[in-house]
């Protein structure tokens, strides 16, 4: 099968007006009777389920929280990105548009990528009017940030809630079309597999996590938003609960997996204390802003950082990158910490982590509200003082944050932080229409591979997801779907829900009747371990083929040994759990298997093969511009198809913020 | 911060489902360390009841980190445990001590049922929502984002009741089981935005309606939900309520 990305001809700036001026519509009558499953409620599925909702179509939305305001997007701290050029410092979309194809190492598509620079600023708009709390500033205008690998403030943010606000805006128009009855909304609900008929989508089976019953659901077309796999490393900044199943499912059904092996390992987190650790913690972005990162001069310097003068630190970004500084883009300083605690420079009780230090910030926001006070004899303690209000202002709950976890003041001592998994590039292939290989089956947000190549820019995920589901998926669903309106709605008995349904049964009966000796939990954290050690930050041939032969061995030992109490039929936490961590151990091989393919290092994806002499990523234009498409052929078996990038407008050159 | 180990005592109220009577057992826990979080500590708890043979203890949780709003622990007799502001999830063991007994019981509220030992049902949180608690504007309805400037301080005190996570922390705290709290922060936070204006009146009057329907108690002004709230949403969001309430019922009679 050849892939058909289905860019738009026509210059890059008009493709997507040109599509919509041409795209076919659906009548008012004609979408009430078609039926549309969105599968997660997150950012992208619950702004695609309202836009839907509100567009006339029938809509049917599932979770597996309790309520789609818990998805996981509600943990996103640092803000959104939008290319409204408010500052008047030299944004633009075509800004936006170049430093997330560049920030993503030319590995992204560029028609899609414009796309979502152009919808980014109708996106900020949508929010407001919904009533979503953007920070302001005192002439009751936005106010933005700046965010690693951009040189403009373009980032919108609501303190560090930015995700909790807007998903809250995408929530409550998600239960404003529920309650226009337009939309039906379907919590504590798992979706188990796409039911396809005809190789189309047509619906999926759900368990119901309260009742453990199955169900079959028909749609016409299927949208899955279900966000990423971060947690194939067990340990990562992503909610307990995200995982691969619905994209896995639908990629056992016939959709291709795009450069699964694209990882975010974000550079600021709350490094690891102990066994006992279920999960990281993300100190956003946004405090690079401010904050400076260092390390001791001296190897295994065991000072209390207060008593480490200027003279005797290392502020390796600002050393290694000076004109980008702090700023870097993600992959670019998760690599650098690694390599000064590789190096034996680390501090806190581990040695796994470096300092982000606030002590400058605090002192020049304070002289800078000195200087506004209009008196000039404050003491340092005084300046010291208002300095430390204007951050609590602005990161104040990250603080807090940072407080309750490992008992610091980080007002007082630096904050100790390392690299952690963050988000997931990868996901199910998808054209510019979002639709994957199966027809009718479309992925949004942080589920598809699309925008962010092999490293994504901070504050564009919240953008993506929005974007996809606010102002794209209205448009080119409606494409296929005005084809659909003679096909009637296909009842539930047919033979292919009852088979898929029976496997999805049989599945869950074999799972809790293995009954051996070990538990889920200890089965993941084993996967998370294989993949962190071999296929995380570095990655090299010898390992990548080691840790295939191990994740093989895990998932026969699972299969064999693993342990789930309670009933299939009933509510059953460990059962959910099972099923999702033998989904992970799959993927599992297929990002090994990717990380294998692609010899060269580009964004999140560092082969060691591939470096230049002083240790930055050498990526390889001629043998590795593609998007790596993985077609599922049984167990165990994929075969790679190929999307060739061809760069129209931004040329790739070595990346360097130095 | 000195890290130390300690053995508890835990008493944990199990319940099948929704229909069956639940009671407290009691389990025994050792060499858990002051590092790990309270929710770290139920995991190992259920690692332990797993390689014994026994059903793992329900509870819902997600995020960790204090920002979802599913954990929901009533913990010695406090919701979220005995830190102030602050969620399940984010408690740690060092605000315990070798040797304690720590009980541990679900949200108790009628408009709670519980469905499996600790986790309960708050979709009625869901449909009052529905009732009103949005701005019914379109996907690309919106003007420019700059196009109405908001006074900074309504702005910041939008912000601050929005910040509420949907917990059930103050309905489970309130010994009337009132959702006014949660009630409050919503209509306040649309009430002190001019987008929000347009249906002021009839979103705090359906809120409120559902909010009655759903079996939610009244309101007397105890504050023992201000004083829980591991968000710090303050009691002033229920006088803005109040007073919400009282302006629309005043115009819609003379509409
Ligand atoms: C701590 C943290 C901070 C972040 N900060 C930022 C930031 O500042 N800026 C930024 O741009 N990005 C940030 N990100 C990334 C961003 O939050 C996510 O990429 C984005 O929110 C994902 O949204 P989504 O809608 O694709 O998926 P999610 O929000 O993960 O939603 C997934 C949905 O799918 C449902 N679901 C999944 N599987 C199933 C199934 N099988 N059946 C039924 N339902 C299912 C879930 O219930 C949920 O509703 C951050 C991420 C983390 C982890
Ligand atoms: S008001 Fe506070 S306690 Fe009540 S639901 Fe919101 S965050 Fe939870
Ligand atoms: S688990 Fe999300 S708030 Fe506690």
């Amino acid at each position: 099968m050849a892939l058909d990305a289905k860019i738009p001809h026509g210059e890059m700036d008009k493709k997507w007006t040109d599509y919509k001026g041409h795209v076919k519509l659906v009548n008012p009558a004609n979408k009430r009777k078609l039926e549309v499953i969105v599968v997660g409620t997150g950012l992208a599925g619950a702004s695609a389920a309202a836009s839907l909702g509100e567009l006339g179509y029938k809509v049917k939305a599932f979770c597996f929280q309790d309520s789609p305001r818990r998805a996981h997007s509600i943990a996103a701290q640092g803000g959104i990105n939008a290319a409204k050029n408010y500052q008047n410092d030299g944004d633009s979309v075509f800004r936006l548009f170049y430093d997330t194809v560049k920030g993503g190492d030319y590995r992204a598509r560029e028609a899609n990528v414009h796309r979502l620079a152009e919808v980014s600023t109708a996106i900020i708009d949508q929010c407001v009017a919904q009533g979503v709390p953007f920070a302001r500033e005192y002439g009751g205008l936005l106010s933005n940030r700046s965010f690693g690998g951009t040189q403009v403030q373009r980032t919108f943010y609501a303190a560090g809630q930015t995700g909790q606000q807007l998903l809250l805006g995408a929530y409550s128009a998600l239960e404003r079309q529920v309650a226009l009855g337009n939309v039906k909304m379907y919590t504590r609900h798992e979706m188990l597999d796409v039911v396809k008929i005809d190789d189309k989508a047509r619906g999926i089976i759900a368990r119901d996590l309260v009742s453990g019953e199955l169900e079959s659901h028909f749609g016409h077309a299927v949208l899955l938003c279900s966000g990423g796999y971060g947690n194939v490393f067990y340990l990562s900044t992503n909610a307990m609960g995200s995982n691969v199943t619905a994209a896995w499912k639908a990629h056992k059904k016939g959709a291709f997996f795009g450069n699964p092996c694209f990882t975010q390992i974000h550079p600021t987190c709350i490094p690891v204390s102990g066994d006992h650790q279920s999960k990281l913690t993300l100190m956003s972005e946004s405090l690079r802003n401010d904050g400076r990162i260092w390390v001791p001069l001296k190897k295994g310097d065991n000072r209390n950082p207060k008593d480490i003068p200027e003279n005797e630190r290392d502020y390796y970004l600002e050393r290694r990158y000076p004109a980008f500084g702090n700023l870097v883009p993600r992959d670019v300083a998760s690599r650098a910490a690694k390599e000064r605690c590789d190096e034996g420079y680390g501090v806190g009780t581990t040695k796994m982590a470096v300092y982000l230090d606030y002590k400058d910030a605090i002192v020049r926001y304070g002289k800078i509200e000195a200087g506004k006070s209009g008196k000039d004899n404050f003491s340092h303690e005084e300046i010291v003082a208002l300095g430390k209000k204007v951050v609590e202002e602005k990161y104040g709950n990250l603080f807090e944050m940072y407080e309750k976890i490992t008992g610091e003041n980080p007002y007082e001592t630096p904050m100790r932080i390392y690299p952690a998994v963050h988000y997931t590039m990868g996901g199910l292939w998808v054209d510019y229409e979002l639709q994957t290989t199966v027809k009718g089956l479309y992925a949004l947000g942080e589920a598809n591979f699309s925008d962010h190549g092999a490293n994504r820019l901070g504050a564009s995920a919240l953008m993506q997801g929005l974007a996809d589901g606010y102002f794209v998926i209205p448009y080119t669903l409606g494409n296929y779907l005005a084809d659909e309106i003679h096909t009637t709605s296909i009842s539930t008995d047919h033979p292919a829900f009852a088979e898929t349904k029976k496997a999805v049964a049989d599945r869950l009966n074999t799972l809790i009747n293995i009954k051996g000796t070990q538990t889920v939990e200890s089965f993941h954290k084993r996967l998370g371990k294989i993949i962190w050690d071999k296929c995380g930050m570095a990655r090299n041939e010898q390992g990548l083929k080691q840790a295939i032969e191990e994740v093989r061995a895990l998932k026969k030992e699972f299969w064999s040994d693993v342990r789930i109490p309670g009933e299939v039929n009933a509510f059953n936490l460990e059962l959910d759990k099972a099923g999702r961590v033998a989904d992970l151990i799959e993927l599992g091989e297929l990002m090994c298997l990717d990380a294998l393919d692609r010899n060269e290092s580009c964004g999140g994806h560092f082969r060691e093969e591939s470096q230049t002499e002083d240790g930055e990523a050498k990526r390889d234009d001629v043998n590795y511009a593609y998007v790596a498409a993985w077609e599922n052929k049984g167990e165990s078996s994929w075969e790679l198809h190929k999307e060739a990038l061809n760069f129209e407008i931004v040329k790739p050159t070595q990346r360097s913020y130095k | 911060m000195e890290h130390y180990h300690m053995n508890l005592t835990l008493k944990v109220w199990r319940q099948k489902n929704s229909k069956e009577q639940g009671k407290l057992e009691t389990y025994q826990v050792k060499d858990i360390s002051s590092e790990m979080s309270f929710l770290e500590m139920f995991d190992v708890l259920n690692e332990q009841l797993i390689v014994e043979g026994k059903e793992p203890i329900a509870f819902d949780h997600d995020c960790r980190e204090g920002i979802c709003g599913m954990c929901s622990m009533y913990i010695n007799g406090q919701a979220h445990g005995p830190w102030q502001q602050n969620t399940t999830c984010q408690l740690h063991m060092r605000a315990f001590k070798d040797g304690d007994t720590i009980t541990v019981e679900p949200w108790r509220s009628k408009a709670f049922p519980v469905l499996k030992d600790l986790v309960v049902n708050r979709s009625a949180f869901d449909r009052i929502i529905q009732a009103g608690g949005y701005i019914s504007v379109n996907t690309g309805n919106a003007v420019d984002a700059n196009a109405i400037p908001i006074d900074k301080k309504d702005a910041d005190d939008a912000f601050m009741a929005a910040a509420c996570i949907g917990c059930g922390a103050c309905v489970a705290t309130c010994k009337n089981g009132s959702a006014m709290l949660f009630v409050g922060a919503k209509v306040s936070q649309l009430a002190l935005l001019p987008q929000g204006g347009p249906e002021r009146e009839s979103r705090v009057l359906n809120m409120v309606a559902q909010m009655d329907k759903e079996g939610f108690g009244n309101c007397t002004n105890t504050y023992a939900c201000e004083a829980e709230c591991p968000k710090g949403i303050s009691v002033s969001n229920i006088a803005r309520l109040n007073s919400e309430y009282l302006k629309a019922g005043l115009t819609t009679e003379t509409k």
